[in-house]
């Protein structure tokens, strides 16, 4: 902690029979940073954050979150520690409202999920804050809808705006970008610049203009393994990067 | 329960049902009526596992049956009064609740079925085996009693206002259970269970809360037919008991409030039409069960409701 390093993993590695989709990855986030995890696809990204969050069980390797090894800890802990993924592809309650998604984000942090004998009214109390939520992801003339029928860029809103609910000192942010149109991708990097405030953030994103406005670090993986790590203009101007990645990216 | 929290349609779907039950036993046989009141909370009870949590326990039988004979055995050996019986029956079905949806919860799917069958199937065994349960001739001539120590309930109307009391309070607070805060969870875990996960939630602990308290409320409905009948047999645990309360439900509507009700009045009302069929009666079933997961798949109350747009 003293170092400054929120997040680290060790040798982190995982198998899918035989096949290696993380290898041997020692990743360090620093507090309050913004780090990017970036790679062509099928690199091992979306691995990473589900062994992060412990999703999936590291084959070897260890986690360290705060000084605390969480290796053997369980996803729902993981998120009751602060730390809270997002997923790449997005995750809503479909057939729950707008405003009733991000309530069950707030009720989880402040309690009472497990009241079966009272009535749901008593989450009424918890739509002021869910409407300032909504309203900084723009979807307050949303709150009625069911999340299934938004449109896509405002599903990934709608998921952060959930995330953030829960208040985390961490987020790992799963391509908070993808498919949204270039007016809510500016939305979006606006609101975590502004959310980043007390925060730390993981987050794995394909486009590189949100990457070189965003982010502090950058770390490079391609075939599951780290290939660079630095800031944009490191990374950028590293050959083996350019040829792995964005040679790939300008060929696409 | 606030009325001003309650959709109009389930509102006036409760009044309709409310006065159904009222006036049903000066038309109907009160015993017919007691045994879909029995059934219905039985499916309801089932419901909130297949249709808020998206768990198919094919096992339900168990908790049926361990209470239908649990509340015979109390009310004819110990002399319990008939709601200590039922009560007597919920107990020991909420234990094994808690014991099988134990084991049973951390499976998926297809799996979590299984596993419900064959530790239903074990209950069977022991029921077959156990002494007190009285074998192939299950316990017979179970007295009704008298409810707390003072009304006499052999009188079949007596009896079916306690029976129609007992439905509606357990359904009740089944809805209640839905739309609780611990109900908006469950959704939640229903609709996308990986993110239920990763806000946080320990998802398995309401898994097993809910599947405790289907199976507690299916004791209810096993011993009030205990009671009711004034006997408890091996059908009652037996596997196609599991049955009867997916078909039911299937076929009132899965996830829907009235939907199981409605299915446990269908499917009982036509098992005494066909009752002269004999064997057949089993192959309709089987006809309807295809039907309706062909054509039908909401249930009637499900695509009522499709076709309003109202929850029901
Ligand atoms: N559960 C799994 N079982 C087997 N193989 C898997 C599994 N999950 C991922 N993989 C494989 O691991 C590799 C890395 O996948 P991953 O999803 O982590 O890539 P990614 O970097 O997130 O790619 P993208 O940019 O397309 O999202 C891929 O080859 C994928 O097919
Ligand atoms: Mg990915």
């Amino acid at each position: 902690m003293a170092d400054g390093f929120v997040l680290e993993t060790q040798g982190l590695t995982k198998e899918f029979r035989g096949f290696i989709a993380v290898n041997d990855v020692s990743l360090r986030v620093r507090r309050g940073a913004i780090h990017a995890l970036i790679g062509p696809n099928g690199a091992g990204k979306t691995t990473c954050f589900n062994l992060l969050t412990k999703f999936l069980e590291p084959t070897r390797g260890t986690i360290t979150w705060q000084g605390r090894d969480i290796t053997r800890a369980k996803p729902a802990e993981i998120a009751r520690m602060g730390l809270v993924r997002s997923f790449q592809i997005s995750a809503v309650f479909p057939h729950l409202t707008v405003l009733e998604n991000v309530r069950v984000a707030l009720q989880r942090a402040r309690g009472n999920s497990y009241d079966f004998w009272r009535s749901d009214r008593v989450l009424a109390g918890f739509d002021v804050r869910a409407r300032d939520l909504l309203a900084d992801v723009n979807l307050t003339e949303y709150e009625g809808v069911p999340a299934g029928l938004l449109p896509y860029g405002r599903k990934r809103a709608l998921e952060i705006a959930t995330t953030l609910a829960l208040d985390p000192a961490m987020l790992l942010l799963d391509e908070p970008t993808a498919g949204m149109t270039h007016e809510d991708v500016e939305h979006v990097v606006a609101l975590i610049r502004r959310i980043r405030e007390g925060r730390t953030i993981l987050m794995v994103e394909h486009n590189l203009s949100v990457v070189s406005g965003l982010s502090d670090t950058i770390t490079v993986l391609t075939r599951g393994q780290v290939l660079a790590e630095g800031d944009y203009a490191a990374v950028s101007a590293n050959p083996e990067v350019r040829a792995a990645y964005l040679g790939a990216e300008e060929a696409a | 329960m606030n009325p001003m929290n309650v959709p109009a349609s389930q509102r006036i779907a409760f009044v309709v049902m409310l006065a159904m039950i009222a006036v049903s036993p000066f038309v109907l046989y009160p015993v017919f009526l007691m045994k879909v009141l029995c059934f219905a909370l039985f499916a309801a009870a089932f419901n909130l596992l297949i249709g808020f949590v998206g768990l198919l326990s094919f096992g339900h039988a168990a908790y049926f049956g361990m209470s239908s004979y649990v509340s015979a055995h109390a009310a004819k050996v110990w002399g319990f009064t008939p709601e200590l019986a039922i009560l007597a029956g919920t107990a020991v079905a909420t234990l094994l609740g808690i014991a099988i949806g134990w084991i049973a919860i951390r499976r998926q799917g297809i799996y979590f079925a299984m596993i419900t069958l064959a530790l239903a199937q074990m209950v069977f065994f022991f029921c077959l085996q156990a002494p007190f349960t009285g074998g192939e001739d299950g316990i017979q001539a179970v007295p009704r009693g008298r409810l707390f120590g003072v009304l006499d309930l052999a009188n079949d109307m007596a009896l079916y206002w306690v029976v129609a009391a007992i439905f509606i309070a357990g359904f009740l607070f089944l809805y209640r259970v839905v739309h609780s805060p611990f109900g908006q969870v469950l959704k939640a875990i229903r609709e996308n269970e990986p993110r239920a996960i990763s806000l946080g939630y320990r998802v398995d602990d309401y898994k097993l809360i809910a599947f405790v308290i289907s199976a507690a409320m299916t004791g209810v409905a096993g011993g009030t037919k205990a009671i009711v009948f004034q006997l408890a047999t091996l059908t009652d645990v037996n596997w196609p008991m599991s049955g009867e309360a997916v078909l039911m439900t299937l076929v009132g509507g899965i996830g829907t409030i009235f939907g199981p009700p409605v299915g446990a009045l269908v499917i009982i009302a036509m098992q005494n039409e066909l009752a002269q069929l004999g064997a057949w009666v089993t192959v309709v079933q089987g006809v309807i069960f295809v039907a309706c997961v062909l054509a039908f798949r909401k249930g009637i109350i499900g695509e009522i409701q499709a076709k309003f747009g109202k929850p029901l």
